[in-house]
C-alpha cells in the first residue's frame, strides 16, 4: 500500500480577479520509505504540493489518502495530530523559535504534544548527540551557524519519530558544503525507513533521490518512475 | 500541551517583548492600585466619621425636645411650633425604665469663665454626675460632680484641659475658685484633652450641675437628654420605652423626638458606604481600559507572532494549544498587573496612613477581591479574542509571514 495516494488534487488562489491553478489534477503515488526530489521552476507548484502534503494546506478538489486514511476530511484538530505524529518539516529558513536554546526548539514537537519532560529530556539528548550538537545545546538560534540551525531544525523534524519528512529546499541558505552535510543527514535518515520527499532547484542533488518528479505550472510534467526506460 | 508547558512558554513569550509586556503590566497594575487605594480613602472616611459618632458614647440614646418625622435635626421645629419643654423631671422619670442604664439631662449656654484677672468664653453643659461616663469622658484629675439631687445643683464645675491650661497654667486647678457668669463656683475636677471631636469641643467645656445652669441661662428647659441602653439590644426598647414614658408624661403629647445613634450611624455608614462603591466602580473603569490595553497588545502579539504560529501548527500544535497558550499569556500579564498593583495600592494606603495617622485609610477586603478578580476577568476576556485570532490562523499563511 503507498503511503501517499494523491488523486485529482486541485489547488487554486485567487490573485486579484485571476485564477492561479497551483496544482492542476494532480495524480501521485509515493510509497513508504521512498526518498523522491520535486523539482521545476520557480511558481510550479512545488511548495504548494509540499504544503498540501504536510497537511499545512487543503486542496480545493481531489482526494489525499495518507497511510490509507482519506485526511482531507478529517477536522483541523485531527489533522494537527496527523502532522504532530506521522509528518515533519524541514524549512528554507530553518523556522526555528529565536528565544528558544537548541535544545528547547529540538523538543517543541514534544512539548506540543504533551509528552512528559523526563522522556523530552533523554530524546533531546539522544538527538543532540546524533546530529552532533552537544556542546550547542543551549545556545540560542542567533548564536548558531546555518549549518547548525538547519541540524537543529533536522532533529527537531525526526524528534516525534514521524514516517514522512517534508523539506523545502533545505539547503536553499547554505553553502555548498554544509548544504551536503545536510542531505546526507536526511539521506541517513530515509535510509532508516522514514519517506523522505525534497523540493530542490539543484540537479546534482535532485539527481541523488531514488525519484524525480518535475513540475511545470501545477502538474507533474516528469516522473522518473513512470519514465520510459 | 501539559499545563506546566503552557505556562512557562507564555512566560518564555511574554519576556521576549519586556517593552510591551512591561506596559501592559503597568496599565493592569495601576488599574488595581487605584482601586486598592480609593476605596482605602473611601473606606477609611466611613471609619473616621463611624469612629467619631461612637465616640459619642456608648449604647447612646438621645432625647430632643420638638416633633420630627425624620428623626433628624428639624430647623422647622425650631421656628414655627414651640414644644412642650424638657423638664429636670422629665429626665429623671427616664431612670425608672428598665431598659436604661443611666440618664444624664444636658442644658447648655455659653458663658464666661474668669479666673485671678484671666477670662475667658466658655461653653457651659448644665448636667449630672452620670454626664461623664455616657460620653466616655475621663477625669484627668478630681472627682465628678456630686451625685445628688438633680433639682438642687451644688456650686461646683468641672472644666476642660485647654481652659484649665488658659486659667491656671501650671498652677493646680482642683479646689481653686472661679467665676462663671456671676456665680462663683469652686473647680472639683478637670477633663482629660480628647481634642476636636464631633459635637463639642471638650477642651473648652465647663461642666456644671444641670439646676445650676438652668439658674444661669434662667431657663427651665433641656437641651437635651442622654441615655444610656443596658446594652446594645435595649437600644429599640430604650427608644420606644422612653418615647411612651414622656408622651404621658406630655399629655399624651408626641412633642420630643428620640433619636439612637445606631440610626445616625447607620445613615452614615450607608452613605459612605455607598461613596466608597462609586470611587470603586470609578476605578474599575480604569481597570476596564487595563483590559482593552491588555487586548490590544496581545493582538500586536499575535500579528508580530504569526510566523510562530504558523511554524507551531506546522509541528503539530492544536487550536486549542495555541488559544490556550495565548490565553495563558494574558492572563500572566493582568495576575502580575493585578499583583504589582495590590501592592502598589497597600503601599500607597501605608504612605496615606503615615501621613494622616487619624485617618485609617485601609482598603476594604471585599474591594480588593473585586479589584483582583477584575484585573483578571478583565484580562482573560480581553485575551480571548486575539486567542482565538492566532488559534484560528491558515498554517500555511502564517507559515509565509516567518
Ligand atoms: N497563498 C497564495 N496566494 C496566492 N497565490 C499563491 C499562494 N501560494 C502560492 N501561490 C501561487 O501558486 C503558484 C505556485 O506557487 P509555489 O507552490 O510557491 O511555487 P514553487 O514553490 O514551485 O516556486 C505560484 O504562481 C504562486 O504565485
Ligand atoms: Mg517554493
Amino acid at each position: 500500500m503507498a503511503l501517499i495516494e494523491l488523486s485529482g488534487i486541485e489547488r487554486r488562489f485567487l490573485l486579484g480577479d485571476t485564477t492561479v491553478n497551483a496544482l492542476n489534477g494532480l495524480d501521485l503515488q509515493i510509497d513508504a520509505g521512498q526518498y523522491v526530489a520535486v523539482m521545476g521552476p520557480s511558481g510550479s507548484g512545488k511548495s504548494t504540493l509540499l504544503n498540501l502534503l504536510g497537511l499545512l494546506d487543503r486542496p480545493n478538489a481531489g482526494s489525499y489518502r495518507l497511510e490509507g486514511r482519506d485526511v482531507t476530511t478529517l477536522s483541523p484538530e485531527e489533522q494537527a495530530t496527523v502532522r504532530s505524529r506521522r509528518i515533519g518539516f524541514v524549512f528554507q529558513s530553518f523556522h526555528l523559535v529565536p528565544r528558544l536554546t537548541a535544545a528547547e526548539n529540538i523538543a517543541l514537537p514534544m512539548m506540543l504534544a504533551g509528552i512528559a519532560p523526563a522522556e523530552r529530556k533523554q530524546r533531546v539528548a539522544q538527538a543532540l548527540t546524533d546530529f552532533g550538537l552537544d556542546k550547542r545545546a543551549d545556545h540560542k538560534p542567533d548564536q548558531l551557524s546555518g549549518g547548525q540551525r538547519q541540524r537543529v531544525a533536522i532533529a527537531r523534524a525526526t524528534i516525534m519519530q514521524p514516517a514522512l519528512i517534508l523539506a523545502d529546499e533545505p539547503t536553499g541558505n547554505l553553502d555548498r558544503h554544509t548544504g551536503d552535510e545536510v542531505v546526507h543527514l536526511l539521506e541517513a535518515l530515509n535510509s532508516q525507513g522514514v519517506t523522505l520527499i525534497v523540493v530542490t532547484h539543484d540537479p546534482a542533488l535532485g539527481a541523488r533521490a531514488g525519484r524525480q518528479l518535475v513540475m511545470e505550472d501545477g502538474r507533474l510534467k516528469h516522473d522518473s518512475a513512470h519514465a520510459p526506460g | 500541551m501539559r499545563l506546566a508547558d503552557t505556562l512557562r512558554f507564555a512566560r518564555d513569550a511574554a519576556a521576549g517583548y519586556p517593552v510591551r509586556t512591561a506596559l501592559s503590566v503597568l496599565a493592569m497594575s495601576i488599574g488595581v492600585a487605584a482601586v486598592v487605594i480609593l476605596t482605602a480613602l473611601g473606606d477609611g472616611a466611613r471609619r473616621y466619621v463611624v469612629g467619631q459618632f461612637s465616640s459619642l458614647g456608648t449604647n447612646l440614646v438621645i432625647v430632643l425636645p420638638g416633633r420630627s418625622g425624620t428623626g433628624g435635626f428639624n430647623p422647622a421645629n425650631a421656628i414655627t411650633s414651640t414644644p412642650r419643654d424638657l423638664t429636670i423631671d422629665d429626665a429623671a422619670s427616664l431612670r425608672r425604665l428598665p431598659s436604661v442604664r443611666r440618664v444624664a439631662p444636658l442644658a447648655v449656654g455659653t458663658s464666661e469663665i474668669a479666673h485671678g484677672g484671666k477670662l475667658r468664653e466658655a461653653m457651659v453643659a448644665g448636667s449630672t454626675a452620670e454626664f461623664i461616663p455616657i460620653r466616655n469622658f475621663e477625669l484627668a484629675q478630681g472627682s465628678p460632680l456630686p451625685d445628688e439631687d438633680w433639682n438642687r445643683g451644688s456650686s461646683v464645675a468641672i472644666i476642660g484641659a485647654k481652659l484649665r491650661q488658659e486659667i491656671f497654667g501650671t498652677e493646680p486647678a482642683v479646689g481653686q475658685l472661679v467665676r462663671v457668669g456671676d456665680r462663683r463656683l469652686r473647680v472639683i475636677g478637670v477633663l482629660k484633652p480628647l481634642g476636636q471631636g464631633l459635637g463639642m469641643n471638650t477642651d473648652e467645656l465647663v461642666i456644671v450641675p444641670v439646676s445650676l445652669a438652668q439658674a444661669m441661662f434662667n431657663s427651665n428647659t433641656l437641651f437635651r437628654i442622654l441615655i444610656e441602653a443596658n446594652s446594645r439590644e435595649a437600644i429599640p426598647a430604650a427608644r420606644t420605652q422612653s418615647l411612651e414614658l414622656l408622651k404621658q408624661r406630655h399629655r399624651g403629647e408626641e412633642d420630643v423626638t428620640v433619636i439612637t445613634q445606631d440610626a445616625v450611624l447607620a445613615t452614615f455608614d450607608k452613605l459612605l458606604g455607598a461613596l466608597t462603591l462609586a470611587v470603586a466602580g470609578i476605578a474599575a473603569i480604569s481597570l476596564a481600559v487595563a483590559g482593552i490595553l491588555v487586548m490590544n497588545v496581545m493582538l500586536v502579539a499575535v500579528t508580530q507572532r504569526t510566523g510562530e504560529i504558523g511554524l507551531l501548527k506546522a509541528l503539530g500544535a492544536s487550536a486549542d494549544t495555541i488559544r490556550l497558550a495565548f490565553l495563558a499569556e494574558a492572563a500572566m500579564l493582568s495576575g502580575i498587573g493585578a499583583l504589582l498593583g495590590y501592592l502598589l495600592g497597600q503601599l500607597g494606603a501605608f504612605a496615606l496612613r503615615q501621613a494622616f495617622p487619624v485617618f485609617p485609610a485601609y482598603p476594604p477586603d471585599w474591594a480588593v477581591i473585586a479589584g483582583l478578580s477584575t484585573a483578571l476577568a478583565t484580562g482573560l476576556l480581553f485575551g480571548v479574542m486575539p486567542a482565538r485570532q492566532a488559534a484560528r490562523l491558515e498554517p500555511v499563511l502564517a507559515l509565509m509571514k516567518h
